[in-house]
């Protein structure tokens, strides 16, 4: 088993490992960016295909 | 608010074994589910196996073995059995060991795990019987306006909603990990690549609720119309998405069987879950790959989406090809491999089934299926290949050279740890991942010969006997059919092999107890090494960089041929 | 080892071998030249899939094609009308169980309003042996501009799973090539 080092109070966890270790935010952004860039857009470009003349 | 009000006490008093070859403690309730999803996957790989051999022995036209009819049955059949029952049953599996076995943590609800299991179970062989049935054959795609049964899409979608409470077991054992603290600091790499795998896996059931339950509806009679070209669209945010979650799942099991046979860790944990962080963002939007020939979609749209963002998740794919042989080679020269450029590549262990699954399973998926996925999924390239056998041909290259080598050289590692069973005839399970490996080459390399030589895939009969205005194809793309018959049969055959030896191992394999030297040892120093930072400034890698390197230059050269062959074209705009 | 968690609590502070580095410049270099090439293409290259496209009611569209057949039909094969349209003209083909609508005979060299729909289920327009590939959907009429740049006889198959009659769907594109028959011709005279 990893035994950890202690880590010094003060240092401070980055930011990127903390959004990297926060399951449930990568999880939205994972849903979100291809539900909006993929389903929501490509939607609107078929509903918007005009009548034949 | 605790993890327990929100999951509910269920198995709270979970039994632990503690595992004597990597000091990790195992729930039982986490293992037997390991093992049932682990064993429906491969009785579903036999089913979908059997009916591919028959369909690529109809292709081959000096053999042509079955009538149209029951040729298109055993085509919807092959695609439903192994790209989503048996691809997605092993990653339930990998998803429950990720999560309860890396982290030392009971599994969640197992009860409810349990429910899980038996709806993709029902749903699984429901889908089967109606594409038995005949009035279903339809593709496992299942395009409207062509309708199959209602039991074709019900089936879908139960397994689809069992697989989702996999997800979701998966999600709440982090929680109790996290709160139990049965592990310090962040999840393990292997854990994090199990994470991008579920979270993919949730926006493409998601997608998939989206658009088979009304067209569930719409089979029972109650939804008058379903619009074809919205269909295709949602669809494939579930189709496509699966195969981005086999690719999460099999890159995480390059990292644990690299982790286990050689002791291999990451160069830089930063580096490698970054690339997951790309597939996280933008991996799911190559769903456009598929209509990249289709009218009315603007070309703004086709191109952020078809290239993931500039490309972001496909940097995410180069930097697992480094990083992952990149690991092996440093973890190699530790364990005193260092003569040469590419001792520690000779001496690996080639003849332990888990290792050579897994290299071979890297190496094609990056040469056969990388490579011809991003040329396949180019805007303007597209058009040549689109919805020729290149296609079976690409994905073949992704997901059985890739995920199915990969999760078939995962399972000699399941079957020691989780199953706690000695392999049953080694000597044929050494050869095996080379016989399907060479196999599974085979079909990618001669489907994807063939649709450059324009020939449809889904297609019965490329003599055109029966059509009232006459086309036939040249002679190569016969050729390529044949080869790919002949390559079928090798893949089948490994493939055969693959089930005899698990269902022997897991029926009649020695029981392991202490003490037990493996037949296939893993790393000996397995459960200790660990240093500070990944592999950093440990050693030189100049064996991976020319391996990078040669990957490179094909990738670069292959993307311009096809811009040659593109612009050769009749003009169209 | 990537089974158990990272050894240092702060791993993102942790360098990055140089290897790596390298490879992921030179890997975000080459997604973006891929990822500008795209839209270059749009720019210079000469095949692009427009996007033109309507929503048309099957059996509208079914009467479109058969009027263009009937006006500009030359002769007839296996029962199927041979169309032969002026350059520049609108031109329709019509996909549907199991076979590509009219046969057409088209001159090398000359654009063509090309407009592709089906009127049942979906099917897979692929032009043989050049290795065209496109999508065609009941209820969309899909318009796209088409200049041939060889002469000779084409097959149109299908492409897409349309049904137990799936492999028996073809059709067929003439292509002409108008100034070598004048050629031909002169030749011919002169002698
Ligand atoms: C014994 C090994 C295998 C053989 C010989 C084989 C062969 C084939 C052939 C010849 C086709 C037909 C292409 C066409 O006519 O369009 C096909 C389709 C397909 N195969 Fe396989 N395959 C094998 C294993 C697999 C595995 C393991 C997977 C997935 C994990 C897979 C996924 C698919 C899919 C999704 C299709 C497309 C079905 C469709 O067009 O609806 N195959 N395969
Ligand atoms: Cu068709
Ligand atoms: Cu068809």
């Amino acid at each position: 088993m990893s035994t950890l080092e202690p880590v010094p109070s003060s240092e401070r966890v980055p930011t990127m490992q903390r959004i990297l270790d926060n399951t449930f935010l990568l999880l939205f952004l994972g849903v979100t960016i291809p539900t909006v860039l993929y389903i929501l857009w490509g939607v609107m470009e078929l509903v918007s295909i005009p009548l034949a003349k | 608010m605790t993890a327990e009000t929100v999951i509910g006490a269920v198995g709270k008093q979970a039994e632990f074994r503690t595992c004597q070859y990597t000091g990790l403690k195992v729930d039982v309730a986490a293992q037997t589910l390991i093992k049932a999803n682990a064993v429906a996957a491969v009785v579903f790989l036999l089913i979908g196996g059997l009916l591919g051999l028959s369909v690529a022995l109809t292709r081959w036209p000096a053999v042509h073995l079955l009538p149209a009819e029951w040729f298109y049955l055993a085509l919807t059949g092959h695609g439903a059995n192994v790209l989503l029952f048996w691809i997605i049953f092993f990653e339930i599996a990998v998803l429950y060991f990720a999560s309860a076995v890396l982290l030392n943590c009971r599994i969640a609800a197992p009860k409810f795990a349990w429910l899980g299991f038996i709806l993709m179970i029902v749903g699984a062989l429901l889908t089967n019987y109606a594409v038995l049935q005949g009035d279903s054959s339809v593709m496992f795609t299942s395009y409207p306006p062509m309708q199959a049964a209602p039991n074709f899409y019900l089936g879908l979608i139960l397994f689809a909603v069992g697989a989702l409470i996999g997800c979701v077991i998966f999600f709440a054992t982090l929680v109790i990990a996290k709160e139990e603290r049965t592990y310090e600091g962040s999840v393990p790499l292997v854990t994090f690549g199990a994470i991008t795998a579920a979270i993919i896996a949730v926006f493409t059931i998601a997608s998939g609720a989206v658009i088979l339950i009304p067209t569930w509806l719409w089979s029972l009679g109650l939804i008058s119309n379903i619009d074809p070209l919205m269909y295709k669209l949602v669809w494939w945010a579930m189709g496509h998405s699966t195969q981005q979650i086999n690719v999460s799942a099999h890159v995480s099991i390059w990292y644990l069987t690299a982790a286990l046979l050689l002791g291999a860790k990451p160069l830089s944990e930063k580096v490698s879950r970054t690339a997951f962080f790309m597939y996280i963002l933008f991996l799911q939007l190559a769903s456009a790959h598929h209509l990249l020939a289709e009218p009315g979609l603007d070309s703004s749209w086709k191109i952020v989406n078809t290239s993931y963002m500039m490309y972001l998740a496909v940097l995410g794919s180069m930097v697992h090809g480094l990083t992952v042989p990149g690991a092996i080679e440093a973890a190699q020269r530790k364990n005193g491999y260092t003569k040469g450029v590419f001792e520690w590549l000779r001496k690996a262990p080639w003849g332990n089934p888990a290792f050579s699954g897994m290299f071979l399973s890297l190496v094609m998926f990056g040469f056969i299926g990388g490579i011809s996925g991003v040329v396949l999924g180019t805007e303007q390239l597209n058009v040549l290949m689109h919805n020729t056998l290149y296609v079976p041909g690409h994905f073949h290259g992704t997901v059985v050279t890739g995920t199915t080598l990969a999760f078939m050289g995962g399972t000699y590692l399941v079957l020691p740890l989780i199953f706690q069973r000695e392999i049953i005839w080694p000597k044929l399970a050494k050869l095996q991942p080379y016989l399907f490996g060479i196999g599974a080459a085979g079909i990618s390399l001669f489907m994807m010969g063939a649709g450059t030589l324009g020939v449809p895939r889904r297609h019965w009969d490329i003599t055109f006997s029966d059509a009232p205005i006459a086309f036939a194809h040249s002679a190569g793309a016969f050729l390529m059919m044949g080869l790919n018959g002949i390559s079928a049969i090798l893949a089948a055959l490994g493939g055969a092999i693959y089930v005899i030896v698990v269902v022997g191992t897991v029926l009649f394999g020695k029981k392991i107890v202490g003490g037990h030297k493996l037949t296939f040892p893993l790393h000996s120093g397995g459960g200790a090494a660990v240093s500070h930072y990944g592999s950093e400034g440990a050693v030189k890698l100049p064996g991976t960089i020319i391996l990078i390197t040669i990957f490179f230059v094909s990738f670069v050269l292959y993307y311009f041929i096809n811009w040659k062959y593109l612009s050769e074209l009749w003009l169209f705009h | 080892m990537a089974v158990f968690p990272p050894k240092e609590r702060i791993w993102w502070n942790e360098p990055i071998e140089r290897v790596e580095l390298i490879w992921i410049g030179v890997a975000f270099l080459w997604g973006l030249f891929m990822f500008g090439f795209m839209i270059t293409w749009h720019f210079i290259g000469q095949q692009n899939l427009n996007k033109e496209a309507y929503r048309i009611a099957p059996s509208v569209y079914e009467t479109k094609v058969e009027e263009f057949a009937k006006k500009y039909q030359v002769r007839e094969e296996q029962g199927v009308p041979v169309v032969k349209p002026p350059a520049g003209a609108d031109v329709y083909i019509l996909g549907r169980l199991w076979q590509w609508w009219p046969v057409l005979e088209l001159e090398k060299g000359t654009s063509y309003r090309i407009h592709l729909s089906t009127i049942d289920w979906m099917h897979g327009f692929s032009l043989q042996p050049v290795n065209i590939n496109i999508s065609a959907y009941p209820g969309y009429e899909h318009v796209f501009t088409l200049t041939p740049t060889e002469s000779g006889e084409f097959g149109i198959v299908c492409n897409e799973f349309c049904g137990i009659g799936h492999h028996t769907m073809t059709g067929k594109i003439y292509v002409k090539d108008q100034k070598q028959a004048e050629v031909n011709q002169r030749l011919v005279a002169e002698r």
